[in-house]
């Protein structure tokens, strides 16, 4: 656990450290989303690589944050930020809802059952008027005071994002080292098992779901807070669930970094193929992420984590 | 007298569905294994069946197996390269394997064919027949009938034939197989095939109605799970009825409640089904 706690701080005083080296605004942008990226993938790697449930509809989570922080500036004319808490209250009941019928199935169709889900939310919010239907929200274009958290510089973006994300990797290290972790491991390698030990796996499992939804919920209203607009396919798209997955697998699922690692190489991969290619790479980014994702499958189901575990091992 | 013309509709699209989904069901009842690409095989079949128009000018009697070949083909290659090795593995690659095979099909598509809707002539299965007092367009009725033809020639086909016999006997109980005789993996690889050319067949039937485009394998694939969760893993003559209801259930909401919400309310159903009987219709426990 210390060494753990140590490793986590150096990394974030690093982090904390690049903004001031990085000059030009569009790669402390880039750095700002591959934050954002590392949050929602943390998040969703709580569930999905802790306690092995492959959730595929972690976009409607990530949607219910964007969404309730930009509803509450243009139905209240509150701050965005004023809307976080409300996102968490949605995704906490939608995780209820879809959880507790869900978790009784297993591997594939528990992934089935959060891809449809997610597409019903997206369906319904694309056609409900208070939400925008297909035109979605936007938020504040000036801010009117600094509780807004409207700033021009991404760095603060960055800082906000990076303690945020702080705060979620120490929540982990201490659920990973608790009897929650022990007992989301044990249904990790087999609910079976773990029932017969005494393990309350439906009740664990849907608290790893609460817990990870709650921080994708905060995810998406930081997200709303740095690009301003939110509409269906943005945040509740399949592809913002998938891209959660893809970056913890390549990490490394059930890790503390795995996530971090895994938003810090393909962030700027998407960033770097959209400048590269335009408007006719569109398919691109995608096509590698799609290979990237099998080759993962076939050959390093643990993700970059594992390469580099295997790395010391031998060494030592 | 609208609403059999409704239902009618649907059922003969559920047909189709059926058709896509009978593949799916096999592989899954088979090896425990979801193909989250299949939409994306589906959609393939229908850029194969436009191509073989727009480059060669081939209509549906050709287009139809050369597309259940080429998506054969992919099947297989598929089995031998990907499956075949994240099959006994963690459930996290078995997912992404396939999740990540579907995302590069359906962008690959993206990029080479543009996200430009495109659509086959109305002339290549053209008219509509009409019935009494319903008007039914011949290519839909065309899709509708070939496609019930294939399912129940697969139903037949896996009851009784010796090979299906076979692909069962892996199907039901691997080791036992094994122990009589019978080697898993060309199985496992002839389902695959054979759940390839059924997208295939699917995608080229409806390419002639249908808007074509590469976006198309997101849903399909979601109506493939629905299809073989409601009829139940591994059951052929399931997936049949279950694809008829799902495709009625599609159309009478689109007539009573928009089109938009059409498959919203085939989500909610699957997410009920799930939650009420797993096993679905005809299913095994």
């Amino acid at each position: 656990m210390k060494r753990t706690l140590l490793t986590g701080l150096v990394v974030i005083v690093a982090l904390a450290i690049v903004p001031l080296l990085v000059v030009d605004v569009f790669y402390q942008r880039v750095a700002a989303l591959v934050l954002l990226g590392a949050i929602s993938a943390s998040a969703w790697n709580l569930v999905g690589g802790y306690a092995g449930q492959v959730s595929v509809g972690h976009a409607m989570f990530f949607g219910a944050g964007a969404y309730a922080s930009l509803l509450v500036y243009t139905q209240l004319g509150w701050p965005p930020v004023a809307g976080m808490p409300l996102g968490i209250g949605a995704s906490l009941v939608l995780a209820t809802v879809i959880g507790m019928p869900t978790f009784r199935l297993h591997g594939h169709y528990f992934s089935m059952a959060t891809i449809a889900a997610a597409e019903l939310v997206r369906i319904l919010v694309s056609n409900w008027p208070l939400l925008g239907a297909a035109v979605g929200l936007m938020g504040p274009a000036v801010p009117r005071s600094t509780a807004d958290l409207q700033f021009n510089d991404p760095r603060i973006y960055y800082w906000i994002f990076l303690t945020v994300l702080s705060a979620l990797l120490l929540l982990t290290s201490i659920m990973q080292h608790s009897r929650m972790g022990y007992y989301l491991r044990a249904i990790n390698g087999s609910e079976r098992a773990a029932r017969s030990l005494g393990v309350p796996v439906r009740r664990f499992k849907l608290y790893a779901l609460l817990l990870s939804a709650s921080f994708t919920s905060i995810a998406g209203s930081l997200y709303s807070l740095m690009v301003g607009f939110a509409d269906p396919d943005s945040v509740l798209g399949v592809l913002i669930s998938v891209k959660m997955v893809i970056m913890t697998a390549l990490g490394g699922a059930g890790t503390l970094f795995g996530p971090l690692i895994g938003a810090a190489i393909l962030i700027p991969l998407e960033e770097g193929t959209n400048a590269a290619f335009g408007g006719s790479g569109t398919g691109i980014t995608y096509v590698v992420y799609g290979a990237v994702v099998m080759l993962i499958a076939r050959f390093l189901p643990g993700g970059l984590s594992d390469l580099l575990r295997k790395r010391r091992s031998r060494a030592a | 007298m609208i609403l059999l013309q409704v239902i009618v509709s649907g059922l003969l699209i559920g047909a189709v569905y059926a058709l896509f989904s009978s593949g799916l069901t096999l592989i899954w009842g088979m090896m425990n294994v979801v193909n989250f690409a299949h939409g994306d095989f589906v959609m393939l079949g229908m850029y194969v069946a436009f191509f073989a128009f727009t480059l060669l000018g081939i209509g549906p009697v050709l287009s139809v197996p050369l597309a259940a070949i080429v998506l054969g083909l992919l099947g297989a290659v598929t089995y031998f390269a990907l499956i075949k090795h994240v099959m006994r593995g963690p459930m996290l690659a078995q997912i992404l394997s396939t999740f990540g095979l579907a995302l590069l099909l359906r962008y690959g598509a993206f990029w080479a064919f543009s996200a430009n809707f495109v659509t086959l002539p109305d002339t290549l299965v053209g008219g509509t027949l009409v019935f009494g007092g319903l008007r039914i367009e011949a290519a839909r009725l065309l899709a509708g009938l070939v496609a019930l033809l294939l399912t129940l020639g697969m139903h037949l086909m896996l009851t009784r034939t010796a090979l299906g016999s076979r692909l069962l006997a892996v199907s039901e109980d691997r080791s036992a197989a094994m122990l009589v005789g019978i080697r898993p993996d060309p199985m496992q690889a002839l389902a695959w095939a054979m759940a390839g050319a059924s997208t295939g067949i699917a995608g080229a039937l409806i390419a002639m109605f249908f808007y074509i485009s590469p976006t198309v394998g997101e849903g399909l694939t979601l109506i493939a799970f629905v299809t073989v969760s409601l009829g139940g893993f591994g059951s052929v003559p399931g997936a049949l009825l279950a694809g008829l209801l799902i495709g009625v259930v599609q159309a009478l909401s689109a007539f009573w409640i928009g089109a938009v919400y059409q498959d919203a309310v085939i989500y909610a159903l699957f997410l009920l089904v799930l939650w009420i009987r797993p096993q679905g219709l005809l299913g095994r426990a």
